[in-house]
């Protein structure tokens, strides 16, 4: 084979070449386009002083394409970069097939977050480290709440949360009482449909994979959201996610919103309209002793395959470090700082002033990967189940779930489809026998 | 030649004409005055027309962020490269199938158009495996060899129905000469064929330009060109819909322009032989 | 007539476009045929098999070869027939808004009046933009349910808003992908409509023909090559959008083949079942393809 491509490829092979041939310590970073990422790429210049001997090149892509390009790359094995952003879902994942190098200069490990560190953890070695680490909450418009005569307590119950959407909303005024994510997707509706799944005693595979999908509890779950929705929420919902209800939220059109908690500085930052009349509270429950929150942590990860580990460690230690929250802190304010990684930060009192600090900690404490679900599950993972194969039929089962919350199926066949649709993957990739 | 035309009609024509040219091009000019804005007038309703406070904070804001020049010179360098390696290896094949024509050509032809049926995410993984033992990833010849190839089949037609056009007597009274094959084709076919190989290229560069899956599969920084650049806006936290302009617009201007200028050669030449 | 010698220097110089396409075709789609046989996930933390360890495929109990079940499991996947159905629908609804609508724009650019370069550019321009791009600008500041310009031309002439990719999402990418391809129409078809003789159009002025008849009997005719090469063009890269379907994530109900392909190779990462999709996909296209040629074919020669 390789004659003929050196026939095809033959008059480039010299571009190629003189592109690989540069030996200096450039770290090549594969990131998301979120704000905080962002912010970092402004602040390198700590670093590189600090390191004059590295040089950092950054490759910023939207969610999923960043997803495709770093797992194509890492499974192929590429080596396209020195330093990846993941989440939680694929850190177990590629941290068992060998694929992460384990970190060993993490600034003071033992401050990190349990609930977030158990997640990036596979054999009791570190593969990834937290950047900034999200669970879901309630987020709500004071004003309006007040307005239909209500008071929401920390920790509401769905019950009141359809009641209370019910009693805000003003479709004339374009005033909707929740907004929550439709848009199909395994990291967008699903995040959200699956962690609130879990409140209502529902679980996606029984100790045996079957699939769970026929069961009364996911009945439950999606006839209570679909109705919600009908009643109380915004047009075209089954094509928002986190972007679209963000939007609508800031410009003062939903008056609940369960998301990320990482929305809690959007909502209250300058962008917002509606920035001095929100008010936060944990993800509701159902009694049943599990919260409808989810847990996720953006983290950076080194490749098996780099040449350079030495100065990769450096930088993802300083990423995440004690002493770059302090940075952020002394540039941007305090509110801005990566949330969610480190108890130290929620021991801070000047961090303790931020309006939202206390709701964030007290929902990723109060989230289980371990333990997510009411009955017993054989996986890990809160929104998510941490096996190769839940990406691709979760994305299907989330366009089947969107397509029922813009009216094209009922409930019923929704969960029919989900349950065949689910079977036939667990049975191909070997799972249920 | 000059037909006289009611003015009158032509008014109204005029009016028709650019009701609808507006109507079309609608979408490209909202989103360049959206740039213009704010973050808060992007999103306001009713929506601003022209009087808001004129902005470049959006461009700035983008330029910060990410290296237009680099990505758009790669673009430029993408494009320009497979479209002149591409013409390079039709030109010889469109030439002899025009002339010297054996009894598969035509089955020859639809087999090369036949080649850009498969979905590329089909044979990513092909690829990508190739590209990474030949150390191909990231690098601009490594693309430009995928876009050549991508965009050949397309070429090698346009130009066969532009040399087929080209009456064969002047060839025939060329080689009586004792033109050689070289001097042939540098000297009598090539002038001749100038138009169209202008909007071959015209029509190559642009779908090169746009070309977004294997620019963007195979490439991550050094020869990443601006479909990368976008897809770093493309879902940000927040619809942050003036810089998604910006940035939009960004990355098409080049192309416009392009199409601007040429527009002339553009109109005239795609004919893929289908004028009589 | 050619001779022998012109004949080997065709054959010549038509070899290295034949050889360069005819490797960029069969070496992947080797590599395709193989992957589609076995078991191979990206992601499988249980390496039973990969293309690296070539080894595994003599193991006694040949746990790498997955026979026909990718095969087996695409063919008989719900979503492909809505795919298979999606792919022809918006096919068939692009060609023909395309050549309706690119006859129309091209009979009124071939038309004389002020400003006739200006329009032209703004009716040829979305073709150069770029499909991604295009999506984007169509999704939020175009069809946004809420804040996007049509929900405000609703509002104003008091109708309820379209939520488009929630209730019309086929017709939603049709739009987006017309939007696209009438210009490339257009921009053939006026080609063709300027080297109609100028002494016929006045010779039919003279004659005072009505202009439908003069459209139907001496137009429309010319424009049947200039249509079939639209159709054959735009096929071709109708068969893979891509970008508009997954930009406005209205995968699930507008979905089309190359789409289903990319959830198995991409999403799930199973690019066992991704290849034996790439595969059905390029048969089904090719099927296409021969009847197409078979339909337009013969006004293309000659």
């Amino acid at each position: 084979m390789k004659p003929v491509f050196t026939g095809v490829f033959g008059a480039f092979m010299f571009a190629a070449l003189a592109s690989t041939a540069i030996a200096e310590t450039k770290l090549t970073i594969a990131t998301v386009n979120n704000g905080d990422m962002i912010r970092m790429q402004g602040l390198t210049d700590d670093f590189t002083k600090a390191n004059p001997d590295i040089s950092l090149e950054w490759v910023t892509l939207e969610e999923n394409v960043l997803r495709e390009k770093v797992t194509t790359d890492i499974a192929a094995k590429g080596g396209q970069f020195d330093v990846l952003t993941i989440g939680t879902y694929e850190v177990p994942i590629w941290g068992k097939k060998g694929w992460l190098v384990p970190l060993t200069e993490v600034d003071d490990p033992g401050d990190l977050l349990p609930a977030i560190a158990g997640g990036l953890t596979v054999d009791g070695k570190l593969m990834a480290a937290p950047f900034y680490g999200e669970s879901s909450m309630v987020m709500y418009r004071t004003d309006l709440m007040d307005k239909a005569g209500l008071k929401m307590p920390d920790a509401p119950t769905w019950e009141f949360i359809g009641q209370a959407a019910r009693a805000m909303t003003d479709k004339a005024a374009e005033t909707y009482g929740v907004c929550l994510r439709g848009k199909a997707g395994w990291g967008e509706n699903m995040a959200f449909l699956t962690a609130m799944s879990n409140s209502f005693g529902a679980r996606w595979f029984d100790e045996n994979w079957k699939p769970q999908f026929d069961q009364p509890e996911w009945k439950a779950t999606l006839d209570f959201y679909l109705s919600l929705m009908a009643d109380a929420g915004p047009p075209g919902a089954s094509s928002n996610g986190f972007n679209e209800n963000l939007a609508l939220f800031n410009s003062g059109k939903c008056g609940m919103w369960i998301d990320a908690t990482v929305a809690a500085s959007f909502v209250t930052g300058k962008e917002s309209t509606v920035a001095d009349k929100v008010g936060f509270a944990l993800a509701p429950d159902n009694g049943l002793g599990k919260r409808g929150n989810w847990l996720w942590a953006w983290s950076l990860a080194i490749p098996a395959g780099t040449q350079k580990n030495d100065a990769a460690q450096k930088f993802v230690s300083w990423a995440t470090s004690k002493h770059y929250t302090e940075l952020v802190a002394s540039k941007e304010g305090w509110a801005n700082v990566p949330p969610g990684t480190r108890t130290s930060l929620y021991a801070n009192p000047e961090y303790a002033k931020v309006p939202f600090a206390k709701m964030t900690l007290d929902s990723i404490n109060s989230a289980d990967p371990t333990k997510p679900t009411v009955k017993p599950v054989p996986y890990v993972g809160v929104q998510f189940v941490a096996i190769p194969e839940f990406a691709g039929i979760a994305t299907t089962v989330g366009q089947i779930f969107s397509a029922a919350l813009a009216g094209e199926k009922t409930a019923d066949e929704a969960l029919a489809e989900a349950q065949t649709t689910a079977t036939r993957e667990m049975t191909k990739a070997g799972y249920i026998k | 030649m000059a037909r006289t035309v009611s003015t009158r009609r032509k008014l109204l024509v005029t009016a028709l004409a650019w009701a609808i040219g507006l109507l079309i091009f609608f979408p490209i000019l909202w989103t360049i005055l959206t740039s213009f804005k704010t973050e808060g007038e992007a999103i306001a309703l009713p929506p601003k027309f022209l009087f808001f406070d004129w902005t470049l904070e959006n461009y700035g804001i983008v330029q910060e962020r990410s290296d237009y020049l680099r990505f758009a010179m790669n673009s430029i360098m993408l494009a320009l490269g497979s479209t002149f390696f591409a013409l390079v290896i039709a030109i010889p094949s469109a030439w002899a199938m025009a002339f010297a024509p054996g009894r598969r050509t035509k089955d020859l032809l639809m087999w090369m158009l036949s080649t850009k049926m498969m979905p590329p995410v089909g044979a990513l993984v092909p690829i990508y495996l190739i590209f990474r033992d030949f150390g191909l990833l990231d690098t601009r010849g490594g693309i430009i060899t995928v876009l050549m190839l991508l965009n050949l089949p397309i070429i090698i037609w346009m130009l066969y129905t532009y040399f087929k056009e080209i009456p064969g007597e002047i060839l025939e009274a060329s080689r009586m000469d004792g033109a050689s094959l070289g001097k042939e084709l540098l000297y009598v076919l090539t002038p001749m064929a100038i138009p169209g190989i202008a909007s071959t290229l015209l029509l190559n560069i642009i779908l090169a330009w746009n070309e977004a899956f294997w620019t963007l599969s195979l490439t991550t920084k050094d020869a990443a060109p601006l479909t990368q650049f976008i897809a770093s806006y493309s879902s940000p936290e927040g619809l942050f819909w003036a810089k998604l302009s910006a940035a939009s617009t960004m990355a098409i201007a080049p192309i416009l322009v392009l199409g601007w200028f040429a527009q002339k050669q553009l109109v005239r030449g795609l004919t893929f032989g289908a004028v009589k | 007539m050619a001779t022998q010698q012109t004949r080997a220097l065709g054959k010549l110089a038509v070899s290295p476009s034949v050889f360069a396409l005819f490797m960029w075709m069969i070496v992947p789609l080797a590599m395709t045929i193989y992957f589609s046989f076995l078991r191979y996930n990206l992601l499988d933390p249980n390496p039973i098999c990969s293309l690296l360890s070539p080894g595994a495929l003599l193991d006694a109990e040949n746990r790498c070869l997955a026979g026909i079940t990718n095969y087996s499991y695409f063919l008989t996947d719900p979503a492909f027939f809505k795919a298979m159905g999606n792919s022809l629908k918006l096919v068939g609804w692009v060609l023909a808004i395309s050549v309706v609508g690119g006859t129309l724009l091209a009979l009124l650019l071939d038309q004389a009046f002020y400003g006739r370069g200006f329009v032209r550019i703004m009716m040829i321009a979305p073709f150069l933009v770029m499909p991604t791009v295009s999506a984007l600008v169509w999704k939020n500041m175009m069809m946004n349910p809420v804040s996007g310009f049509l929900a405000y031309l609703f509002k104003l002439v008091g109708l309820q808003p379209i939520d488009w990719f929630a209730h019309a999402p086929m017709t939603a990418v049709v739009l987006m992908v017309a939007w696209q391809w009438v210009p490339f129409a257009t921009l053939i078809l006026l080609t063709s409509l300027q080297s109609l003789d100028e002494e016929q159009k006045e010779a039919a002025e003279m004659d005072g023909t009505p202009p439908l008849s003069y459209f139907w009997y001496i137009v429309l005719p010319h424009l049947i090559r200039p249509m079939t090469v639209v159709i054959l063009i735009e096929t071709i890269f109708l068969l893979n959008v891509f970008a508009e379907i997954y930009v406005t994530g209205t995968a699930g109900r507008a979905g089309n083949l190359p789409f289903l392909v990319y959830q198995y190779g991409l999403i799930a990462n199973d690019i066992g079942g991704a290849s034996a999709g790439g595969i059905i996909a390029v048969i089904l296209a090719n099927i296409v393809a021969f009847f197409l040629m078979r339909m337009i074919g013969k006004n293309l020669d000659a």
